[in-house]
Formats: C-alpha cells, sequence, structure tokens
C-alpha cells in the first residue's frame, strides 16, 4: 500500500484536532465527583471571612486565674491532652510572660502593671506563615477562604520542621501517645496519635457551623473575632478605637492575633 | 548430561513453589472464612438508604470518605448533598456511627475478612455515643 504524502498529512492533520479536542470537551462536560448529582456545600450557618483576626484585650486579665477558663475551654473541646512533664507538654493556647510574649518591646521603666500582667498567647495565623513554607507534605497550609493556618493530621509526618519555622512556639509534637492523657473527651473532635504536631485552629469546626471559637466564647467579652478584610467587621472597630501591638511583627510574618496593652 | 538433573530440579522447583496452591486446592478445599455477614443497627435499617445507595457503599465507601476528608479539613465544606438532594454532615464519628454504632460487627468484620486495617480510630472516635475505652 503506497500513501501520498498528501493523505499522509491529511490523517495528520485530523488526529492533531481529535486530540487537542479532548480537554475542551471535558470542560464541556465536567466529570461527576462520585456518582450523579452530589454536592459539597458550606453550612447554612457557616460564618464567612476572608482573614479571621482576633484581638485580646489584655487590661482584662489581671491574674493567670482569669486566663484559666479560657484555656480550659479551648483544651477541653479540642480533645488536649494534659501531660504533666513539661518536655510533652501540649499546648494550643497558653499565658506567658510579657518578656516572652513581646521580645522585641523592650522599654525600660515600663508600667509594672502591664509587665506583671499574665499574656495569652495561640496560633497567630499569619498572612505570611513561615510554618505553611516549612512543610514538606502541604500538611500545614493557608485556608484559601478564610485565611486560617490548618494542619491536616492525616497528611503530617511528624518531621517538626514547622515548630521550627514557627517563631511563636505556636505548636506542640506528640512525642506520646495522647489518647490516655485526655482527662474528658469531647465525642464532637477528633483526636491525635503519636507523631504529629498539633496547634490551635481558629475554631475552624465551630467556625463552621456558626458559632464563635471556644476561648472567645469563654472570655466574656475580653477577646473580639472577626474578618480582618471587612471594615465593619467588630475586630476592625476594635482595632480602629484602639492601640494594639503584635507579637514579633518585625519578622514580616503579618500576625493576625493582636492585643490591646 | 546436566540436562537431566536441570529438569529433575525445576520440576522439585515449580512443586514445592506450588505447595500452597495444591495445599488449599487439595487438603483446606471448602475450608474458607465464611463471608461476613454485617449487621444494621435498627436506626441504620429504619433509614433504608445510607448517603449513597448500598452497592455503591459497598465498593466505594473509601473512596466516598477519602474526599470527604479533603473537602472538610482542606476545602472547608461540611455539607455533603446526595443525589436525593439529603444533606449530611460529613463526619466519620457523627455521621456514619451515628447511624452504624455497632463499628464491631459493621465495619470491622469485613475489614477483618478482607485483612485491611484502617487507621481511621486512632484519632476518630469509634462510638461516639457510649462509653470510652
Amino acid at each position: 500500500m503506497k500513501r501520498s504524502r498528501r493523505s499522509f498529512m491529511k490523517m495528520a492533520g485530523i488526529a492533531a484536532l481529535g486530540l487537542g479536542a479532548q480537554p475542551a470537551m471535558k470542560a464541556i462536560a465536567p466529570a461527576a465527583e462520585h456518582g450523579p448529582a452530589t454536592k459539597f456545600e458550606k453550612g447554612p450557618k457557616a460564618l464567612i471571612g476572608q482573614q479571621w483576626a482576633m484581638v485580646i484585650d489584655t487590661r482584662r486579665f489581671e491574674t493567670p486565674e482569669d486566663l484559666e477558663p479560657i484555656i480550659e475551654a479551648c483544651h477541653k473541646i479540642h480533645n488536649v491532652p494534659h501531660f504533666t512533664e513539661k518536655r510533652h507538654e501540649i499546648k494550643w493556647i497558653w499565658e506567658t510572660h510579657f518578656h516572652n510574649a513581646f521580645p522585641n518591646n523592650p522599654n525600660p521603666y515600663m508600667s509594672e502593671e502591664a509587665e506583671q500582667r499574665p499574656y495569652l498567647v495561640l496560633c497567630n495565623h499569619c498572612e505570611n506563615p513561615p510554618c505553611v513554607r516549612a512543610c514538606p507534605t502541604k500538611a500545614t497550609f493557608k485556608r484559601e477562604s478564610d485565611g486560617i493556618v490548618v494542619m491536616d493530621m492525616h497528611r503530617c509526618i511528624g518531621c517538626r520542621f514547622c515548630m521550627a519555622a514557627c517563631p511563636y512556639g505556636s505548636r506542640s509534637f506528640n512525642f506520646r501517645d495522647p489518647r490516655p492523657f485526655i482527662e474528658e473527651i469531647n465525642p464532637n473532635y477528633p483526636r491525635r496519635m503519636k507523631g504529629v504536631v498539633e496547634k490551635c485552629n481558629f475554631c475552624a469546626e465551630r467556625l463552621a457551623v456558626g458559632q464563635m471559637p471556644a476561648c472567645v466564647e469563654a472570655s466574656d467579652g475580653a477577646i473580639v473575632f472577626g474578618d480582618l478584610k471587612d471594615p465593619d467587621s467588630e475586630v476592625r472597630h476594635v482595632l480602629r478605637e484602639n492601640f494594639t501591638i503584635r507579637r514579633k511583627q518585625n519578622l514580616g510574618t503579618e500576625p493576625c492575633v493582636y492585643y490591646i496593652v | 548430561m546436566s540436562k537431566k538433573w536441570i529438569v529433575i530440579g525445576l520440576i522439585v522447583f515449580l512443586g514445592l513453589f506450588s505447595t500452597p496452591f495444591w495445599y488449599n486446592l487439595l487438603v483446606k478445599m471448602g475450608t474458607a472464612a465464611p463471608r461476613p455477614e454485617v449487621v444494621l443497627t435498627e436506626k441504620a435499617k429504619a433509614a433504608k438508604q445510607c448517603v449513597m445507595p448500598t452497592d455503591f457503599m459497598k465498593t466505594e465507601h473509601m473512596q466516598l470518605l477519602d474526599l470527604w476528608r479533603l473537602k472538610v479539613v482542606r476545602g472547608a465544606v461540611r455539607d455533603f448533598v446526595n443525589p436525593e438532594g439529603k444533606t449530611f454532615n460529613m463526619s466519620l464519628s457523627n455521621t456514619c456511627l451515628d447511624c452504624h454504632s455497632n463499628k464491631a460487627e459493621f465495619c470491622d468484620r469485613c475489614h477483618d475478612y478482607a485483612s485491611v486495617r484502617p487507621y481511621c480510630w486512632d484519632c476518630h472516635i469509634d462510638n461516639p455515643q457510649g462509653e470510652m475505652k
């Protein structure tokens, strides 16, 4: 069989057209994800925000006892284990001294009252999070929809690069199986296993059902939560009316937890 | 000369190599583990259908759960709407185990039979209604 150059070119052209049409056909008729007509939706009550942020009025907390119910509320809801040994400690939100919270503000002769106050610290859900860049498996990532820095426990391999990258010490590693050390289990939230890193998730699971984060609820108005990109949100009002500082903001991580001092 | 020994050696090797096959065929015939029977709770029976048709759930529940996990953790969506238009919260412990609260008789029976060991329960609570172990 002899084929002329002309007919070969024709066939090649038709074949190229066919290959090129395939992606176009796919775009027109998108393959259904799992069976016919299933849909995925945000819940009707879900709170929507572009970048969640928090303002903590530290003037309202005078003693460590004032912070205790807040820390307890968070740790109870998220099944955070309680280890008596300091080196195994897991913490999502905790209390620290002014000089540890704000090491770059070492003004001499500062107000003794402000210096002695307990400071509530947690994951800052940075706009430019260094932990996300460090994670080799994308187990920790910045959620596009609302700016929360989330952990995907299924992907965490426990390399602890994120812990080294975080300038706030917001992350804890499960050196031991945490399950026997959870005092009271909340059946609505999963636990963790040995070998994963964990941290505050800005109560993503509560925002999804229209609730405020647990610490905000327990703080009796001393912590304000809202959308940083919405000029009418409560946090923006509070930020406009008060002078606030952030932790180590000279590092350029753009933390989203603000402190009224 | 050596050809004879090579052929004999090969036959002996193949015979030994296929022992498990012969053993199961001749000695253990008919003693295979019986097909597992899963038990439905009253609540699951009353619901008639799971989030998707039963046949789909039998073969594809793992893919569905994987997709749910992806959507909830990474996609920030938590509601699943099935083809009938019913909405479910995508939660293993709080939706799946709400009906199938008998994990030992429902999940484990098939998983043991198929020798798969999903590690969901390392973290996810396996009896959200009952006492914690």
